[in-house]
C-alpha cells in the first residue's frame, strides 16, 4: 500500500511541476538565463548505435560551449528525448519539450519517419528545429517550412555522390543487385539510385531487388542468390548492426571476391567490423567528415573534435556525432548573427529562424550553406575500403569530394523528376579527388 | 456503488479538462491517453471471458490507417469515426470467426499473428502505405464546422472524452446483459454455457467483434490527434501496451480502462522526461508493483478505497 500511495504523490508531484513552468509562456523575447534545446534521438531500440554517440558529441559539444562562454553569453542546457517509443509519444514529447520545458531550439531527429511528423510541429509551435540527422528527401520537397531547417546533406545526394563515384572507376558494370532493409529509408534510397543508374548509364541489369526484413540478423539466402547470380556490383544502403552482420556473413563466404560492394552508410559500421571489413569496395558517409579526411578546411579544429570524442569515450567519432556537431555550430552561428543583427538585443523565435536562413556556418572539414528552402549543402565524400593500419579499420582511399550544390536537386524540384534530367556526361564532370 | 462509480468518472474527468487546461501539451497526452481507454475496453471485454488478446493494437492500426486513407475523401471527423468503427468491426467479424475457435495462449498468439500480418502489409506495400514513413493526417472538418488548430484539438479531445462516456455506459450495460454474464461463464466452465443452450463461440466472437469496433474508434482518435500514422501502430509492442494498460488499470470496472491509460501515458511521459535512458524500467517497475500489491489494478484500488467491493 505504500508504494501505491508514493506513486500517486509523485503523479501529483509531477502535475504540479509541469503547471508551473507552462503559466510562464509568451513573454517578450528577453535573453534568457539559459539556452535550452530538446533533442530528440535513439536512445534504445537498433537505432540507438547512432543515438548514443551522437548525445555524446552533444553532450561534449555543449560543455565546450559553455565553458568558452555560451551562445552569445547564455549557457547552453540539452534536454535529451528517446526516440524509441514511437511516433505519438514522440510528437508529445516535442509539445512537452516546447510548451513546458520552454525549449528554444529543438533538434529532432535520427528516423525520417520521426521528422515528417514532428515537423510540421515546427509550424504549429512556431520554434526553431534543425533536422539534425534524418535524410528524406520528403521533407522540403513536400512542404515548406518557416521554422525548420536541416543542417546536412539528404538521401539524394547521399545516394547519387556513390553511384557517381562507382561510375566514375568502373565504367563497364554491366549487372547490380539491390540488398536493402525493408523500410521507407531502403526503399526511398533504392529509387534514387535506379533512377539515377537509369539516367546516368542506361543499360545496367538489375539481377535481383532484395529486401530483407528490417532486423535480420541472417543474411544467407541473400547471399546464395548473390553467389549463384554474380552481379558487378551490391548496392546496400544498411546500417548499423544489420550491415555489420551482411558483410561478416558476405565475406565469409567469398562475395566480395567476385563483386564490387557500394555501401553508400558504411561510415558508421566500419569501427565495429575492423579488419573484417574487405579492402577495394565503395564506402560513403552521409557527409564529408571522414576521420581521415586529408585536407580538412580547418584542421586544428577537426583534430581537436576528433580527439576530444576519442579521448573521453574511446572510440572514433562516427558520421551522427559529426551531424550533431554540424547543428550545434549552426544553432551557435544562428544565434551570433541574430544577436548581432539586433545589435546585441535578444532575437524573438521569428527572428532567430530568419537567422538560419541562407546561412553559412563553418565545419572543420568545409561549410554548410541552407539554401532557401531549408536544406542544408553540405559535401560528400566518397572512396574505397582500405585497412589503415594507424585506425585498425577500413577508411577511404582513392576519395573524391562531390560539392553538394553539384549532386543535390534544386529548389523546388523533386529529387526524382531531377534525377531524371541527368546525362551520362556528368558522371566525368562531376566530383574533384582529393 | 454504482453512483460512487460514475462520481469517480467525472471526477476523473474533470481532473483530465482541468489539466488539459492548465497545460497544452497535457491535453495532447490525454486525448491520447482517451483514444487507448476505449481500446482497451475491449480487451476488458475479452478479459471477462479469460482471453488475452496480444493482438488487439491491429484494429488500432486499422481505424488509424482508415482515417489516414479516407482523411482527403471523406474530411469530416465525425463521418471517418463512423467508418472507421464500422471497418475494423468488420474486419474483426472476419477474423473473429476463426480465432474464436481457439482459446488461451492460442487465442492470444493467433491474435498476435493477424496483427504482425497487418503491420508487415503496412510495411511491404511500400507505394500505397509510404511504409515506416508512414502518412499524414490533416486537420479535418468536425461535423461540417471547418475549425483552427486550438479548437480542433479541443474538438478531438471533447469527442474522445464524450465517447469514453458513452461507450463506457453501453459496455457497462453489455457487461450486466445475458450476452455480458455469458462471458464469465467462458471464463469458468465453458462446457455448462453449452449445456444450458448458450452458444460460446457466438457469445464470444460478438464480445470480439464489440472489441475490434471500439479499437477502431479509438485508432481513429489516436490519428486524428497525433495526425501522422506509422506502421508502428500495428507492432506487437503496441498490443503489448494495451494489455499492459488493462492490467494497470484493472479488469473490474470499465473506468479501469482509463485509469490506466491516464496513468500508463503519465508515467510514460514523466518517466522519460526525468530519465530518457531508463523510462522502461519505471514502467516495468509500476506495471511489477501493481501486480504484487494490487492485482486488481488501479480501479481495484479506487474500489477498495471508496469501501466498495472489488472483483
Amino acid at each position: 500500500m505504500t508504494a501505491t500511495l508514493t506513486r500517486r504523490e509523485a503523479l501529483a508531484a509531477g502535475f504540479g511541476t509541469v503547471l508551473l513552468p507552462a503559466t510562464l509562456s509568451a513573454q517578450p523575447a528577453q535573453r534568457p538565463a539559459e539556452f535550452r534545446i530538446g533533442v530528440t534521438t535513439f536512445l534504445s531500440g537498433p537505432a540507438s548505435v547512432f543515438g548514443v554517440p551522437s548525445r555524446r558529441a552533444c553532450e561534449m559539444l555543449i560543455e565546450q560551449i559553455n565553458a568558452a562562454g555560451g551562445l552569445a553569453g547564455v549557457p547552453v542546457r540539452a534536454i535529451f528525448v528517446d526516440e524509441g517509443p514511437g511516433t505519438d509519444h514522440l510528437v508529445g514529447e516535442i509539445r512537452r519539450l516546447v510548451q513546458a520545458e520552454g525549449v528554444h531550439a529543438v533538434f529532432q531527429s535520427i528516423s525520417s519517419g520521426s521528422c515528417l511528423a514532428c515537423t510540421p510541429l515546427s509550424r504549429e509551435l512556431n520554434k526553431v528545429m534543425l533536422l539534425w540527422d534524418c535524410g528524406t528527401q520528403r521533407i522540403f520537397e513536400e512542404n515548406r517550412y518557416d521554422y525548420a531547417f536541416r543542417t546536412q546533406g539528404y538521401a539524394t545526394p547521399e545516394v547519387l555522390a556513390p553511384l557517381l563515384y562507382l561510375l566514375r572507376k568502373k565504367p563497364d558494370i554491366r549487372t547490380l543487385a539491390v540488398v536493402n532493409q525493408d523500410y521507407a529509408w531502403g526503399r526511398d534510397s533504392w529509387e534514387i539510385w535506379k533512377t539515377a543508374m537509369d539516367a546516368l548509364k542506361p543499360g545496367v541489369r538489375v539481377v535481383a531487388e532484395m529486401f530483407p526484413r528490417f532486423g535480420s540478423t541472417d543474411f544467407s539466402t541473400e547471399i546464395t542468390r548473390l553467389l549463384a547470380l554474380r552481379p558487378d556490383v551490391v548496392y546496400s544502403t544498411s546500417w548499423g548492426g544489420e550491415l555489420v552482420t551482411f558483410i561478416r556473413q558476405a565475406t565469409e563466404r567469398r562475395l566480395h571476391e567476385r563483386t564490387t560492394f557500394v555501401l553508400p552508410v558504411a561510415e558508421a559500421s566500419l569501427q565495429i567490423l575492423g579488419r573484417n571489413m574487405p579492402e577495394g569496395h565503395i564506402i560513403g558517409a552521409r557527409g564529408d567528415h571522414w576521420n581521415n579526411h586529408p585536407a580538412p578546411a580547418n584542421p586544428e579544429l577537426f583534430r581537436s573534435f576528433v580527439s576530444a570524442y576519442r579521448q573521453r569515450f574511446n572510440e572514433y567519432p562516427i558520421y551522427p556525432c559529426h551531424h550533431m556537431a554540424q547543428a550545434v555550430w549552426a544553432l551557435k552561428a544562428a544565434v551570433e548573427k541574430a544577436v548581432a543583427t539586433k545589435s546585441g538585443g535578444w532575437p524573438s523565435d521569428a527572428e532567430l529562424a530568419a537567422a538560419f536562413r541562407g546561412l553559412t556556418f563553418p565545419t572543420p572539414t568545409s561549410t554548410i550553406t541552407l539554401r532557401e528552402d531549408g536544406q542544408g549543402l553540405e559535401d560528400q565524400i566518397v572512396g574505397m575500403s582500405h585497412i589503415d593500419p594507424n585506425f585498425g579499420f577500413a577508411v577511404p582511399r582513392e576519395m573524391m569530394r562531390y560539392s553538394a550544390a553539384q549532386v543535390s536537386a534544386p529548389v523546388g524540384q523533386k529529387s526524382v523528376d531531377w534525377l531524371k534530367t541527368l546525362t551520362p556526361a556528368m558522371v566525368q564532370q562531376a566530383g574533384t579527388a582529393l | 456503488m454504482r453512483k460512487l462509480e460514475f462520481l469517480l468518472a467525472l471526477a476523473l474527468a474533470g481532473a483530465m479538462i482541468a489539466a488539459a487546461i492548465a497545460a497544452p501539451w497535457l491535453r495532447f497526452v490525454l486525448t491520447i491517453a482517451l483514444a487507448k481507454g476505449i481500446a482497451v475496453m475491449g480487451i476488458l471485454l475479452l478479459l471477462r471471458a479469460g482471453q488475452v488478446s496480444f493482438g488487439h493494437a491491429l484494429y488500432i492500426a486499422f481505424g488509424a490507417y482508415t482515417v489516414a486513407f479516407l482523411a482527403p475523401r471523406l474530411n469530416d471527423a465525425v463521418l471517418l469515426l463512423v467508418v472507421a468503427a464500422g471497418g475494423a468491426a468488420l474486419l474483426g467479424l472476419v477474423i473473429g470467426l476463426f480465432v474464436t475457435r481457439y482459446r488461451q495462449i492460442f487465442f492470444g498468439m493467433l491474435n498476435l499473428a493477424m496483427c504482425m500480418v497487418f503491420y508487415s502489409l503496412l510495411e511491404k506495400l511500400y507505394h500505397i502505405t509510404k511504409g515506416s514513413d508512414g502518412i499524414r493526417v490533416e486537420i479535418m472538418p468536425v461535423a461540417g464546422q471547418a475549425l483552427d488548430r486550438i479548437a480542433y484539438e479541443w474538438t478531438i479531445f471533447g469527442i474522445a472524452l464524450a465517447l469514453a462516456f458513452a461507450l463506457g455506459a453501453l459496455l457497462r450495460l453489455y457487461l450486466v446483459s445475458p450476452m455480458g454474464e455469458a462471458l464469465k461463464g467462458i471464463k469458468t466452465r465453458e462446457t455448462r454455457l453449452e449445456f444450458m443452450g448458450v452458444p460460446a463461440r457466438g457469445v464470444l466472437l460478438a464480445a470480439y467483434v464489440v472489441s475490434a469496433g471500439v479499437g477502431g474508434i479509438g485508432g481513429a482518435l489516436i490519428a486524428m490527434t497525433s495526425r501522422h500514422v506509422t506502421p508502428l501502430l500495428s507492432y506487437w509492442t503496441a498490443s503489448g501496451e494495451l494489455v499492459f494498460i488493462a492490467i494497470l488499470g484493472g479488469a473490474g470496472g470499465v473506468l479501469g480502462p482509463f485509469l490506466g491509460a491516464a496513468a500508463y501515458e503519465l508515467i510514460r511521459v514523466y518517466a522519460a522526461a526525468s530519465f530518457a535512458d531508463a523510462w522502461q524500467m519505471i514502467l516495468g517497475t509500476a506495471l511489477l508493483l501493481v501486480i504484487l500489491f494490487a492485482p486488481g489494478g488501479l480501479w481495484g484500488m479506487a474500489a477498495r478505497a471508496i469501501g466498495g467491493r472489488s472483483r
